[in-house]
């Protein structure tokens, strides 16, 4: 094994991070609010919304990412002259919105179904003591419903997130020069496969842990009533009044 | 030409290959499963065993096969494997040139690998959800390793183990798109290939996910099948 080389390449890798980074986040973020939405309206009670939400669930999960990403990229290139006239044509020619539209609607379903979970595992007697105490439905949802479910759904969330990490690789392959765009390019000049997959591993590794712990800190943040409280210590001079 | 004329299985439809590359699709994702299955079992039990050598092996296995994308580990096996065969070829007098493995070997063997350590988890969860008593019992009739594996263990691990391995299983299968890198004709390298002469792409990707899907609803619908026949001996609460 050659230390000198894969340091080389280590280098060469990191510069990929902030493209992965950049891409994990944003997709991550856009699909959260999609997915809001797409609890919603599951848990709507219409028959037609509940339906809606429920087929693009089972489409998103049910097929491959990377058949999302070419219907994308590839797929829509059939309807040019169409989109073009619609003036959209520049947004779907650029892989880099190309990959980001297919993680947000690919991590909308996953994460839909989390947040659902979340917002039913919120026991009922909170909602009917806020509504006892005349919170409006908007106010029950801000201050009662959200930050409860929020808990619930946080550590599943995190998983999804390491999920979406190893999921921006796919990018690569619509030309995005992300980390294991880099690690393919530099694999076909070099043909040493086994050091620049321990280094590429190696980033993904350490990107995934400090998610791990992003997610732990925010866990601990937003759960104070479970910590134990700190030691009051007793006042002797209480005991002889 | 209309979409199910180019989709049809007439003399100009693309109805076959695709069926074919379905075909294809399921068989890589099936060989990939069982070597998963066969990997996992022994890393599950490197997991449950009293070794802390042997724990953190499987530990760090599973850390490390999770939480690293799946096309890097298709990269490795498929340069890796090409490197490995060319240096083989060399010792026994070849020219050293680059020699290319069989895609469809590396794409089981890679699907196997990452679903080992998905299924390694599956298997050690539903060994702890078994009960101590019916280990105890089993040893105290006088059962050595071997026949209490085959006739108490086994049976049971996989009885709780099917929920987790359908999901495994779903994901070994869109794992199998990412094979078509390697230049595997399955679904979506078909997809390809028939977009690139016909100009179609979108009509030859939204078939391929059509076909996915039904490939995944038929899976679904199987695992619960085999769920419900496993359970039928025990009472639910």
């Amino acid at each position: 094994m050659d230390l000198a080389f894969m340091a080389e390449i280590f280098v060469k890798l990191l510069e990929g991070v902030p493209l992965t980074l950049r891409l994990a986040f944003s997709s991550v973020a856009l699909g959260a609010i999609v997915a809001l939405v797409l609890a919603m309206m599951r848990m709507s009670g219409l028959a037609a919304l509940d339906w809606l939400a429920r087929g693009y669930v089972f489409v998103f999960r049910g097929t491959p990412l990377l058949v999302q990403v070419f219907l994308i990229y590839y797929g829509l290139g059939q309807f040019r002259p169409a989109l073009q006239e619609l003036g959209v044509w520049w947004f779907f020619r650029e892989p880099y919105w190309c990959a980001l539209t297919a993680l947000t609607l690919n991590t909308a379903a996953y994460a839909s179904e989390i947040i659902r979970g979340g917002l039913q595992a919120v026991p009922h007697a909170q909602i009917e003591a806020a509504r006892a105490c005349g919170m409006s439905r908007f106010l029950l949802f801000r201050r009662i419903v959200f930050p409860i479910a929020v808990r619930q759904a946080l550590p599943g969330y995190g998983s999804e997130l390491i999920l979406m990490v190893k999921a921006t690789s796919l990018a690569s392959i619509i030309t995005m020069m992300e980390v294991t765009g880099i690690a393919h390019k530099l694999i076909s000049q070099t043909f040493r496969a086994v050091e620049i997959f321990i280094c590429a591993g190696a980033i993904y590794l350490i990107l995934n842990f400090l998610v791990t712990r992003l997610i732990q800190g925010l866990e601990w943040w937003l759960s104070p009533h479970l910590r134990q409280p700190p030691e009051v210590l007793p006042r002797p001079e209480a005991a002889h009044v | 030409m209309s979409y199910f004329e180019l989709m049809g299985f007439g003399p100009k439809g693309w109805g076959w290959p695709m069926l074919m590359a379905a075909g294809m699709t399921v068989a890589v994702a099936s060989c990939g499963f069982l070597v998963g299955a066969t990997l996992g079992s022994l890393i599950a039990w490197a997991k449950l065993s009293r070794s802390l050598i042997l724990r953190s092996l499987g530990d760090g296995y599973t850390t490390v096969l999770r939480g690293i994308p799946d096309l890097l580990v298709i990269y490795l096996f498929y340069f890796g494997g090409s490197a490995v065969l060319s240096r083989v070829g060399q010792w026994f007098g070849g020219s050293g040139g680059f020699v290319s493995v069989p895609a469809f070997a590396v794409g089981a063997l890679a699907i196997g690998v990452i679903s080992a350590a998905y299924q390694a988890e599956v298997f050690r969860g539903a060994y702890t959800a078994l009960a101590r008593g019916e280990i105890e019992a089993a040893k105290s009739v006088g059962m050595h390793t071997m026949l209490l594996f085959r006739r108490i263990i086994a049976p049971q691990v996989l009885r709780y183990a099917i929920p987790g391995l359908g999901n495994v299983w779903q994901l070994a299968l869109k794992e199998s798109a990412l094979i078509s890198v390697t230049g595997l004709v399955e679904l979506l390298r078909q997809s390809a290939i028939g977009s690139g002469s016909t100009y179609k792409p979108f009509s030859f990707y939204f078939t391929a996910a059509m076909l996915y899907l039904v490939i995944t609803t038929v899976s679904t619908w199987g695992f619960q099948r085999a769920e419900d026949y496993s359970m039928r001996g025990l009472r639910r609460a």
